[in-house]
């Protein structure tokens, strides 16, 4: 199936306009719960310059750092795989779990394992894994990515749960009541915890010094995972690694704010050594980072804490939804991690912005998103990922105004045409009207203006 | 004070009224005002599209004409922005960067060059402000909602001085327009949604009119508040600070 461009994709999101505002809405509600956290910190400012700078550092000496990690974390009993790529990724969890023969698994939140298409690959090997975050597993019952990397079901309303719930869990039918929801998830991932046998989970940050994971959950489905289970598998892009312990505080207090507006997340869970009798494996991915390491222009979008705050302020995410991205990390930050993954693929998304700013401005790690969107639309345009049609006539606009004769002209008969002749531009082959009316052009330009008035 | 005129080529062609009002607005504030006749483009279309490599020509045409300026003023927040940022010509380096470091968009020249603290305006109306993000996140013509920071508005500075006026904020006080260049056309949907948005909160305050520094926001939502037949216009910050409505 060919995969529709962002605008296209959008164009079908907003076609339902109620249904965009709630979108929009509800996530505007989110980003103001953040301002209201972050304008309760005096420090914020501070803070963000912290963590960018530590990020910055650790970025510059990542080898250093993840040799000291896997040094740790293995005088920790810990088993560190390396893989180069995503496939590589899903061949280490699934060879751990052939070398157990384990059936029951359970998976926390990671981006990560929707950025190497774990579920779809596990499935194929004949082997089911539960997403038990609870946004998680209403999109993998519908067979959906997720659309947003903190509120995974944020494009679905709750009659839409329901009908997913009735179909999959047998809940009554039409009873949207989120609360009867809840409970029946709640049952049924209880049942799930309860007889794990393997448990894989993200990794928020790793701590370099002690060879610890964390990671951050609102639902504690981590930590109810991997309690019961034999196995923890924790999955890591190797940007998550932090040199201290102490630069926690500095990042635990950004994240959930950003996020979601809290003070602190409710389970933030340090994972250091298996318990005795557990087998723990940290996997350390690249797939992709190194190169994109290795673009001047784009490094430091490996900054990323993954708060999504940049998604819910973002005006555009917000009225065209996490799946017109068609990437497992949507919103400006996919926009610039993804052209990355597969420039051909992603040659829209850089596009889908208007350069407003605002997510460089509400990130916590100070990512300079907007300016990177810049960036890669140039390098798009170089690699001659742009359609033709477009770059034909953004050459010919350039060549007329490099030409003051020229571009006179082309104004003058332009508005010329524009009063004398309007339907041919007031017609559906212009997108500009299809919506808006076009300015009413005026028999003379400034400069004619300026001659007669001021030059005489 | 001796300033030229940078008329934005969307402005020059549609929006002539804007720029008029900038040069007598200057010109009652002191200023020698001089308008270089060639000048056509500050090449941001192209930029933003990813064309940054094509606009040369364009790069060189602006150069040749704001070169030996003091002051260059231009009612765009967005076109000032996008000179300041990106002007080079490996040709013209010395050139282009004394441009760069000499353009001020209107409201930062009038607030921090002039530093007016009167205006002799007068706008009987219930007006809108709209903040446009390259000249409020690029520009930091006023602090934004994302940043803990002390907060300001230059735009607005200048507003308060208007007799007369009534100055009303929308809800969400500093969201996008969805213009964004051509992104208006290339993701109409989108800049469409963006646009009606923005001019529902305004509606609902009741303005007669809504501005803001940069006549493309407002061009955007001009045209779509004819297209709905609504009685509030878009008009340009520099049209209210040079009026005189008795
Ligand atoms: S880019 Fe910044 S705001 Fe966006 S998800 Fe990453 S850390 Fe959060």
């Amino acid at each position: 199936m060919k995969v529709q461009d962002h605008a296209s994709a959008a164009a079908a999101f907003i076609a339902d306009e109620p249904r965009t505002d709630w979108h929009d809405e509800t996530l505007w509600w989110v980003r103001q719960k953040r301002d209201k956290a972050a304008h309760g910190l005096p420090e914020w400012e501070q803070l963000r310059s912290w963590a960018s700078q530590i990020k910055d550092h650790t970025l510059s000496h990542l080898d250093h750092y993840l040799e000291e990690f896997e040094k740790n974390a293995l005088a920790n009993g810990v088993q560190v795989h390396w893989a180069e790529d995503g496939a590589a990724h899903n061949r280490i969890i699934h060879n751990i779990i052939r070398n157990h023969s384990i059936q029951r698994i359970v998976k926390s939140k990671s981006m990560l394992t929707e950025e190497c298409h774990f579920n779809e690959y596990i499935r194929e090997q004949g082997v089911e894994v539960v997403d038990t975050d609870l946004g998680e597993r209403i999109v993998q019952f519908r067979n959906e990515p997720p659309s947003h990397i903190v509120l995974p079901a944020i494009h679905l309303k709750k009659q839409d749960v329901s009908e997913t719930f009735h179909e999959h869990l047998q809940t009554e039918k039409g009873n949207n009541d989120p609360q009867y929801l809840t409970a029946a998830a709640r049952v049924h991932l209880r049942d799930k915890f309860v007889h794990s046998e393997l448990a894989i989970t993200g990794v928020n940050f790793a701590v370099a010094e002690t060879g610890a994971v964390v990671v951050c959950t609102n639902e504690g489905n981590a930590d109810m995972g991997t309690h019961s289970a034999r196995v923890h598998i924790a999955c890591m892009g190797f940007e998550k690694i932090i040199p201290k312990a102490e630069h926690l505080s500095v990042f635990l207090r950004l994240l959930a704010r950003s996020a979601t507006g809290q003070p602190i997340t409710t389970y933030s869970s340090i994972f250091r050594k298996p318990r005795p009798g557990q087998e723990m494996h940290i996997v350390i991915v690249d797939n992709g980072r190194s190169r994109q390491l290795g673009r001047p222009d784009f490094r430091n979008s490996l900054k990323c804490i993954r708060c999504a705050a940049c998604f819910n302020t973002c005006p555009v995410y917000r009225r065209s939804g996490g799946h017109s991205y068609h990437t497992a990390v949507a919103g400006p930050i996919g926009s610039i991690l993804n052209p990355n993954l597969d420039m051909k693929a992603n040659a829209d998304l850089p596009f889908a912005s208007t350069l407003c700013g605002s997510c460089s401005n509400v990130c916590p790690v100070k990512i300079d998103i907007h300016e990177q969107l810049w960036k890669w639309r140039q390098v798009l345009v170089k690699e001659g990922y742009v359609a033709p049609a477009k770059k034909l006539g953004l050459q010919g606009m350039a060549w007329l105004l490099a030409h003051p004769a020229v571009y006179r002209l082309a104004g003058k008969t332009g508005r010329w045409v524009m009063r004398r002749m309007p339907f041919l531009v007031n017609n559906r082959l212009n997108p500009w009207y299809k919506q808006r009316e076009m300015p009413t052009p005026p028999a003379q330009s400034f400069r004619d203006w300026y001659l007669k008035n001021r030059k005489s | 004070m001796k300033v030229a005129l940078f008329v934005p080529c969307y402005i020059d062609q549609f929006y002539p009224g804007v720029a008029v009002a900038t040069m007598e607005l200057l010109e009652k504030l002191g200023c020698t005002v001089t308008f270089p006749m060639n000048q056509t483009c500050c090449g941001q279309p192209m930029a933003n599209s990813g064309f940054a490599s094509a606009s040369a020509g364009c790069d060189k045409n602006f150069i040749a004409s704001f070169r030996d300026a003091e002051y260059i003023v231009g009612p765009s927040g967005s076109c000032v922005l996008h000179i300041k940022e990106h002007l080079h010509h490996h040709e013209e380096e010395a050139a282009a960067t004394k441009i760069r470091q000499g353009i001020y968009e209107l409201t930062e020249f009038l607030t921090d060059v002039l530093q007016v603290k009167e205006l002799p305006a007068r706008f009987p109306h219930r007006v809108g402000l709209h903040n446009s993000c390259h000249g409020q996140r690029g520009l930091h013509l006023s602090s934004m909602s994302e940043r803990v920071l002390p907060s300001y508005s230059k735009p607005e500075q200048l507003l308060q001085m208007v007799e007369g006026i009534e100055l009303l904020k929308p809800k969400r006080v500093d969201e996008c327009c969805g213009f964004g260049g051509t992104f208006c056309v290339f993701e109409e949907a989108v800049s469409v949604k963006m646009g009606k948005d923005r001019v529902q909160e305004h509606e609902d305050n009741a303005v007669d009119f809504i501005t803001g520094v940069d006549m493309s926001c407002l061009m955007h939502l001009d045209g779509i508040l004819r297209r709905k037949q609504s009685r509030t216009r878009a008009i340009h910050i520099a049209e209210i600070l040079n009026a005189n409505i008795r």
